[in-house]
């Protein structure tokens, strides 16, 4: 692992940074801009999960979609069965947590390589989508919830106040919560990843036969990662229908979950800020290409791969955790001759 | 005697890889804080004998007891937490871990938090790694890759480590210094150790077991094992040193 990414340093200034633009943003943003901040950061909070599973935990997960999608399925249906949003809340990460469970029991635990990993959980993000989008008709309701097949959900209520139906929650509220939310989980992986589980964990992702020489047993540690991935992903999904009041099959599709592997190459494997800037700036990027009609955006977005994958193979934030190191060791070199072992 | 369980206890073990019948009718008995050597060509089934004594290959047939306990059915991490430390032959750090991190995982996982940071720092210091503890182990040099994972086989306690080719590729400096490393660790642990190199089998070994073909032909003294001649033919090519 990139000692840039492991050091508290680098943890605490990526904190004091988030803290100051959680405070900071509302003050100087539009209305619109700030909306627009919320998705961004409700999109990172999902490349996170998938930067802790993979990065972390060497584990490549092309379904993380299909938690982000459950997340945002079961907060709709459940917040409109219920009115109040807290239990939807919760429900919203624990169900995704759950399937995630059961999922990774059946990879992990029948020691599935990791080719039969990549095409169990991309199958079954593809089998969600076809199921979700199939069911269109006015029989598909689940209580006062209709599912909308290829329509999606419209209307969804947005999340109020713990208990409080009709303190329902205004864009700025929501901007608080979700970047909240990023830098919990971001706080949260932190102390996990410093912890005995974390190191067990990132030790299987380095050497698993050695981790189980040791005495520990590697797939209890690789589904814990995984479900708490699924949790996350699931806590993105809640937000997301909320930032919307929105939900439809497409975010259980196959570019959603391509995208959320692409941020994670782009802004550096092995790291959690790195993923946050690797979603950001393409959001950015595709949102902009948007404007104009010459280009593709995903022509652009797989030119922007390629090139990553080929001149960038580390991402952004370990490249210039690279620079910062060697422009500080260069620093000090010259204030001092004395060469460290 | 026969009252004293022995910490492991192979009997008629077997393995068949297909037609490859890699260990054969395998009866090995090891005294609690006993160090053994076990020698023999390339392919007589060494590595595959450390596989089975650590639940990573699971015998055709027989039975391997650690301390009285059938452990040949277990899951694969089931021997390490049993009090079986290994290093194997190919080195196996956690690269991208510090050494430091490298040595406490094998300590916490038996510790608290505590305990394992004085346990890491005292077993770093006694294979002479402490001064390289914040590097990271895939930039160590080979002899000193090998101190380090018997620093993380020692730094768990198991009463009974396995060795395989703890002196290879190694410096005469470093050879003799790993042969003093072992018999320290032998006044508190039983040990088999696999290895090639002769002198270093000299320096460290009361009794040798030789394997050839999968199976034990014979356990004796280094003396008399190096001065036999059937053993001279098929694993010295009739040329000791």
């Amino acid at each position: 692992m990139n000692r840039f990414a492991k050091s508290w340093t680098s943890a605490a200034l990526s904190l004091a940074i988030g803290l100051a633009l959680l405070v900071g943003l509302p003050g100087v943003l539009d209305d619109y801009t700030l909306i627009e901040v919320t998705i961004y950061a409700v999109m990172s909070i999902l490349g996170v999960s998938l930067a802790f599973i993979w990065g972390f935990g060497g584990i490549l997960c092309f379904g993380q979609a299909a938690f982000f999608g459950l997340g945002a399925y079961v907060y709709a249906i459940a917040v409109m069965n219920m009115g109040d949003s807290t239990v939807p809340f919760l429900l919203a990460i624990v169900v995704p947590a759950l399937f995630a469970a059961l999922l990774g029991y059946v990879i992990f635990y029948g020691r599935l390589s990791d080719v039969y990993m990549g095409v169990i959980t991309l199958t079954v993000t593809l089998i969600l989508f076809n199921l979700i989008n199939s069911t269109a008709g006015p029989e598909w309701r689940i209580g006062s919830a209709a599912l909308g097949g290829f329509n999606g959900i419209p209307a969804i209520p947005t999340l109020n106040l713990p208990g409080l139906p009709d303190e329902v929650l205004t864009p700025k509220d929501l901007f608080y919560v979700t970047f909240s939310c990023l830098l919990l989980v971001y706080l949260g992986l932190r102390v996990l990843i410093s912890s005995k589980i974390g190191r067990v964990i990132i030790a299987a992702k380095e050497n698993e036969q050695r981790v189980l020489l040791l005495g520990y047993d590697a797939r209890a540690y690789k589904l814990f990662s995984f479900t708490v991935g699924g949790a996350i992903a699931g806590l993105a999904g809640c937000l997301f229908a909320n930032w919307g009041a929105f939900t439809s099959p497409t975010i259980f599709g196959l570019a959603q979950s391509a995208q959320i592997i692409i941020w994670v190459i782009v802004g550096g494997l092995g790291t959690l800020v790195g993923p946050i800037v690797g979603c950001v700036a393409i959001q950015w990027l595709t949102s902009q290409i948007g404007t104009q009609q010459t280009l593709n955006s995903n022509l652009v977005l797989g030119a922007i791969l390629v090139v990553f994958v080929l001149l960038v193979p580390r991402g952004i934030v370990p490249s210039i955790g690279d620079l910062i190191d060697k422009a500080w060791r260069r620093l000090r070199g010259s204030k001092s001759s004395e060469a460290t072992p | 005697m026969s009252a004293v369980v022995p910490i492991i206890e192979t009997r008629d073990l077997n393995v068949r890889f297909g037609g490859v019948h890699a260990t054969r009718d395998v009866n090995f008995t090891l005294a609690e804080n006993e160090l053994r050597c076990v020698i023999g060509p390339n392919g007589a089934g060494k590595s595959t004998f450390f596989k089975l004594l650590t639940g990573q290959v699971k015998p055709t047939s027989g039975q391997i007891l650690f301390r009285g306990k059938d452990i040949s059915k277990m899951q694969p991490h089931d021997p390490g937490r049993l009090g079986i430390g290994i290093k194997t032959q190919v080195p196996s750090l956690f690269n991208g871990l510090s050494v430091w991190e490298n040595v406490w995982l094998s300590a916490r996982r038996v510790n608290s938090t505590a305990q394992a940071d004085r346990i890491t720092r005292e077993t770093l210091e006694r294979v002479g790694m402490h001064a390289y503890r914040d590097v990271t182990a895939g930039l160590l040099a080979h002899g000193m890759r090998q101190w380090v994972e018997i620093g993380v086989v020692i730094a768990a306690d198991p009463p009974l480590i396995l060795l395989d080719e703890p002196a290879a590729g190694m410096s005469d400096a470093e050879v003799a210094r790993t042969a003093e490393l072992i018999l320290e660790i032998n006044r508190q642990h039983a040990l088999v150790v696999v290895e090639h190199d002769m002198n270093f089998i000299r320096m460290i070994a009361r009794k040798v077991t030789v394997l050839h073909q999968g199976a034990v032909i014979k356990e004796d003294t280094p003396d008399r094992i190096m001065s036999d001649p059937l053993i001279q033919q098929i694993y010295l090519g009739k040329k000791p040193h």
